[in-house]
């Protein structure tokens, strides 16, 4: 299948230039060297050729052999993708491991998917049957979790010849036949391939309504995303960017998550893989691990992996998509991303834009972002896909070229504050920075289980936390005392609000996650602890009486002290609160 | 294969041109790339040199001792056919190398057991075990609040004129895992710093008698500076070869990262590559993360790495590329403080922008103590507010604060004074941190605990 396509000229780098090249199409696969080095090619001129190889050159020298098949970078789709993690180009990290020590020595070639596990396969095809792409052939029970929906490929159409019997298959095995009107003949093999830089086909996209629930309170109810959106998540280093995108991979309710760690910390990924399979996800009481694929391209590993490992994880992402599934994406970060474009930009000498990235920076991040979405998939079923890019901007200013550029392509931002992650507020996502054009979406989906109070209680909050950011201009200037009590209890209740509610502890077993109706319930009794205070100030109390009272502490713990399976509790609080202020406001009567 | 092992015997006579420590040559064989070259001078001196550019019978060679006293005509290049590879066995431990990994110390070649390529691979992160193991440090502001653990890289973000040194030579003395006796090295690698400096680490290390532990990489201010460039790299293969092959817990102490980055943007610059921030290469981030990336564990092997990187941050901007590009590829930060230093407090660590990211995972019941994750949460946010009362002292003046932040603005002081600082030989154990700890946290009243739970507030709170 290997043919030799060309000889190599110049090495630099990760970039590899080649003479002699006729038979070659752009973003074909190749190899290169004696050592077989996986590679991409980028650039055609004349007889020459510009390739990005994705593993480290060191060794390489000119004139030796280029090798291709002529086909694109492509990822195997099919069962045994989900709990499994691969490097950039869809090389499964585990199986590396069993062929060498812990080092990932270079030139290996390791299929995607298991070719010797054999799968139960159930057709849900039968002959005679006109199939078109993106149907389903059949199902296999992928993980506990997961009903793997073996598609027919897009490329494939007619009428169904054969189909295989329920039983035992191998990815590699023909699952059905079909022959279409033109009279060709189609396989569906239990797997399939798809070039990671195109989109899958799919319907057409559906308006976003529902909301992908995460668990962590500050971003459910102040700046909610939506299945099928986008957001962004800016921050300097030690902001909790990843902290955030292990919290979401965590307990979001997406049904897979596909987690792509583009250029950070090897401990990070292996942190994920010991951390997720003992995590319990909270409504399907399953391993989290069974929902989860990952790609890991870390930091030190070779910079064109880097830069493919985005589009591996979301043409991954696309196929789960197209079987009905709401996916969520992390991509952690999406800065190293664009610096992997700059580096290989600049070493094919490409005249710069800003700050030395390459001028098509924006036309690439918004060609990732928009294979975000809800769609109707080839079978009819809705699938979406939510990206939630981290950005990792140079010195924590977000007026650079990947955060500026992100932000036009996204509808919700999640900026990180230094000031509250050094005072250790975690997540550290600034109430007034931050954004979210999701709210008036997916506001039906909570106004129904709030009894139609949600937006208004959101409204509120929002509008108490705008007060206090302007009453805290002045605090700074003169000190709180000179407020009047009815600003100050602005202040207060704001405070409350950020360590009671905003606060939230991603090691705590009852914090770590808190069900939309604690969140509704939790909100309640921090604004009725606002009302009944303006109420009781009013007579004549005064703001000290309101935070030395026992309840005070009692709201502050309830994320802690409150589990998701009792929030009855909460109401008894709010009872107490209420006699608590009914004693104050009697003391005025 | 076989062509290529002839032809490496080959020497070239002349080169065709010379700029700065970059030499470039032609009409050669063809050359790998990232591959070692021999320089010889018209004297017969030998110079090591590294494959920068390679293409059709040329290449670009960067010679690690620089190219003063070359000659176009005269000079003489031999490819060796391989990277740059350390001999790296028991031996090497006690003993003083130059960047390159040559002895330099007037001993013998140490005998190698293993020849390793000094460019190291990137860790299968499936092979990686997660690190957890404490390290006690015995200075409070580390342990209490930003716990080092074993196989974490926790860099010194330091300044000008900041203790960075006795700091890291006070961790190097106390550093110990809690009920344990392992075998320990430690791997010094100096990139371009003085050598007083130099001297002061080695005599510090004499003192605790731990020098025959000890492996030096020095690369000093006056040593050429492209050798800068491979110094980290030799340095963390020995490390490597000590934590991996012998298992033995490694700390491998790099100073100055700041030396080597400017070396970076010399050699860039030179190439005349396209920079990115302040002149520095583009890839700046990728080559620092394959030298940070080289520290952890690994499972079923006994030993770790855990790297400790100091730099000097220009100016003290921690926002200038090196510090923010290393605080994105690091496990954390120390951050020394000026203003810390000025009013005499030792160490000068600065309460809130240092930052242990593999704390979570060593700290608590069985590991430390407790009440330690909460106790350092706590902390944080009251000096947080400490910081923002200061703010507001210095607008209205102290006497207009509330009495609750008149308590906090005592609570600050008693923070410095007391938990924060420390004498240079003073080891305190954890437990003595946490006590501390609370003792200061008890200035303030037990309603503003409220990242502590009750039961700690029962047990600990006003306890002396």
């Amino acid at each position: 299948m290997l043919e030799i396509i060309g000889q190599v000229d110049k090495i630099v780098g990760p970039v590899v230039h080649a003479r002699g090249v006729e038979k070659a199409k752009m973003l074909d696969l190749v190899e290169v060297g004696e050592f077989h080095l996986v590679g991409e090619i980028v650039k055609l001129d004349g007889d020459r050729a510009v390739i990005q190889v994705y593993e480290d050159t060191t060794g390489l020298a000119p004139g030796t052999n280029i090798y291709s098949a002529g086909v694109p970078l492509s990822v195997e789709l099919g069962p045994g993708l989900i709990g499994t993690i691969y490097d950039g180009i869809q090389r499964p990290l585990e199986k590396i491991r069993d062929t060498s020590d812990q080092y990932i020595q270079k030139g290996i070639h390791v299929a995607a998917l298991d070719r010797e596990k054999r799968w139960l396969f159930t057709p849900s095809l039968a002959v005679g049957d006109d199939v078109t792409g993106g149907e389903v052939a059949g199902t296999v029970q992928e993980t506990e979790l997961i009903e793997h929906r073996v598609l027919v490929p897009p490329t494939v159409n007619g009428k169904v010849t054969w189909v295989a019997e329920e039983g035992e298959y191998s990815i590699a095995d023909v699952v059905a036949k079909t022959e279409n009107a033109e009279g060709e003949c189609f396989e569906v093999n239990l797997h399939q391939r798809w070039p990671v830089r195109r989109g899958r086909p799919t319907g057409k996209r559906i308006p976003l309504s529902i909301p992908l629930i995460t668990g962590q309170r500050v971003i459910d109810t102040l700046f909610p995303v939506a299945k099928g959106g986008t957001v962004v998540v800016p921050g300097g280093f030690g902001t909790g960017k990843t902290m955030t995108q292990h919290a979401l991979a965590k307990w979001s309710d997406a049904d897979i998550v596909v987690y792509i760690g583009c250029g950070e910390r090897g401990n990070e990924m292996t942190d994920v893989l010991i951390e997720f399979p003992k995590l319990v996800d909270p409504r399907t009481k399953r391993p989290i691990m069974e929902r989860t694929i990952m790609i890991a391209n870390t930091s030190n590993m070779p910079v064109a992996a880097r830069e493919a490992s985005i589009y591996t994880g979301i043409t991954i992402a696309e196929y789960y998509r197209d079987q009905g599934y709401h996916v969520a994406i992390m991509a952690d970060s999406t800065s190293r991303w664009a610096e992997a474009l700059r580096e290989l930009s600049g070493r094919m000498e490409e005249m710069p834009a800003d700050e030395g990235y390459p001028a098509y920076l924006p036309t690439r991040l918004a060609e990732f972002y928009e294979r975000a979405g809800m769609f109707e998939t080839l079978e009819g079923k809705e699938g979406s896909i939510s990206i939630v890019g981290s950005v990792s901007p140079p010195g924590g200013d977000f007026s650079e070229p990947v955060t500026q550029h992100s932000k036009r392509f996204v509808r919700c931002m999640w900026a990180l504050d230094r000031q509250l992650a050094n005072a250790r507020h975690y997540p550290a996502i600034s109430w007034l920075d931050s954004y979210s054009e999701y709210v008036d979406e997916i506001s039906g989906w909570w106004q129904e289980r709030s009894g139609g109070e949600w937006g208004e209680l959101r409204r509120r909050i929002m509008d108490l936390l705008q007060q206090e950011g302007k009453f805290q201009q002045v605090v700074k200037l003169v000190g709180p005392d000179v407020l009047p009590d009815t600003q100050r209890i602005v202040l207060e209740t704001c405070t409350l609000f950020k360590n009671a509610f905003l606060q939230q502890n991603s090691f705590d077993k009852i914090d770590m996650y808190c069900t939309p109706e604690k969140q509704i319930k939790m909100l309640q009794v921090i604004l009725e602890f606002y009302d009944r205070g303006v109420e009781v100030i009013r007579k004549g109390a005064n703001i000290h009486q309101l935070k030395k009272l026992e309840v005070y502490s009692d709201i502050l713990r309830i994320k802690f002290a409150v589990r998701n399976d009792e929030i009855e509790k909460i109401d008894k609080i709010r009872d107490k609160l209420g006699r608590s202020m009914e004693r104050i406001a009697d003391m005025f009567d | 294969m076989a062509d290529r092992n002839i032809r490496e015997g080959r020497e070239y006579i002349g080169i065709a041109s010379i700029s700065g420590p970059l030499v470039a040559i032609k009409g050669i064989h063809n050359v790998g790339y990232n591959e070692l070259a021999e320089v010889v001078d018209s004297n017969g001196h030998i110079r090591l040199g590294m494959i920068l550019e390679s293409s059709e019978k040329a290449a670009v060679i960067q010679v690690f001792e620089g190219t003063s006293g070359l000659s176009v005509p005269e000079t003489r290049v031999r490819f060796k056919g391989e990277p740059l590879h350390f001999g790296a066995g028991a031996e090497i431990l006690g003993r003083v190398f130059n960047g390159l990994g040559q002895p330099i110390d007037d001993g013998p070649v140490p005998l190698a057991e293993k020849r390793m390529d000094v460019n190291g691979l990137p860790i299968n992160p499936t092979a990686r075990e997660y690190p957890k193991e404490f390290i006690q440090t015995g200075i409070s502001a580390i342990d209490g609040m930003n716990t080092l653990v074993r196989g974490q890289k926790l860099p010194v973000f330091s300044g000008t004129g900041l203790p960075h040194n006795r700091l890291v030579a006070q961790i190097t003395r106390q550093a110990k895992l809690i009920g344990e006796d392992t075998q320990f090295a430690v791997v010094f690698a100096a990139m371009g710093i003085k050598h007083d400096v130099a001297r002061y680490f080695i005599r510090n290390f004499e003192e605790s008698g731990v020098l025959e532990k000890v492996v030096l990489f020095l690369n000093l201010a006056d040593d050429p500076s492209v050798e800068r460039l491979v110094t980290p790299r030799t340095a963390l293969t020995a490390a490597e070869f000590l934590a991996f092959d012998m298992n033995m817990h490694v700390l491998v102490i790099l100073t100055d990262m700041t030396n080597y980055c400017e070396s970076l943007r010399e050699i860039s610059t030179i190439r005349e590559e396209i920079p990115s921030r302040k002149g520095y290469p583009g890839y700046l981030y990728s080559d620092l993360s394959m030298i940070y990336e080289r520290a952890g564990m690994v499972k079923g092997i006994e030993g770790s790495i855990t790297q400790m990187p100091i730099l000097t941050m220009p100016n003290d901007d921690i926002s200038h590329p090196v510090p923010d590009l290393s605080g994105y590829i690091t496990e954390g930060q120390i951050v020394l403080e000026r203003e810390l230093d000025q009013r005499n407090i030792y160490p000068p660590i600065a309460g809130l922008p240092s930052l242990s990211r593999l704390m979570k995972d060593g700290i608590g019941e069985g590991m430390t103590r407790e009440d330690h994750a909460h106790v350092a949460s706590q902390l944080f946010a009251a000096y947080s507010h400490v910081k923002d009362v200061r703010a507001l002292a210095a607008v209205i003046g102290e006497e207009e604060l509330t009495p609750l932040d008149k308590i906090y603005l005592e609570f600050g002081e008693r923070f410095e004074r007391e938990f924060l600082s420390q004498d240079e030989y003073e080891d305190r154990s954890i437990t003595e941190t946490l006590d501390i700890g609370w003792q200061v946290m008890s200035t303030l009243p037990k309603e503003e605990l409220y990242r502590i739970s009750e039961e700690e507030i029962a047990k600990y709170y006003g306890k002396e």
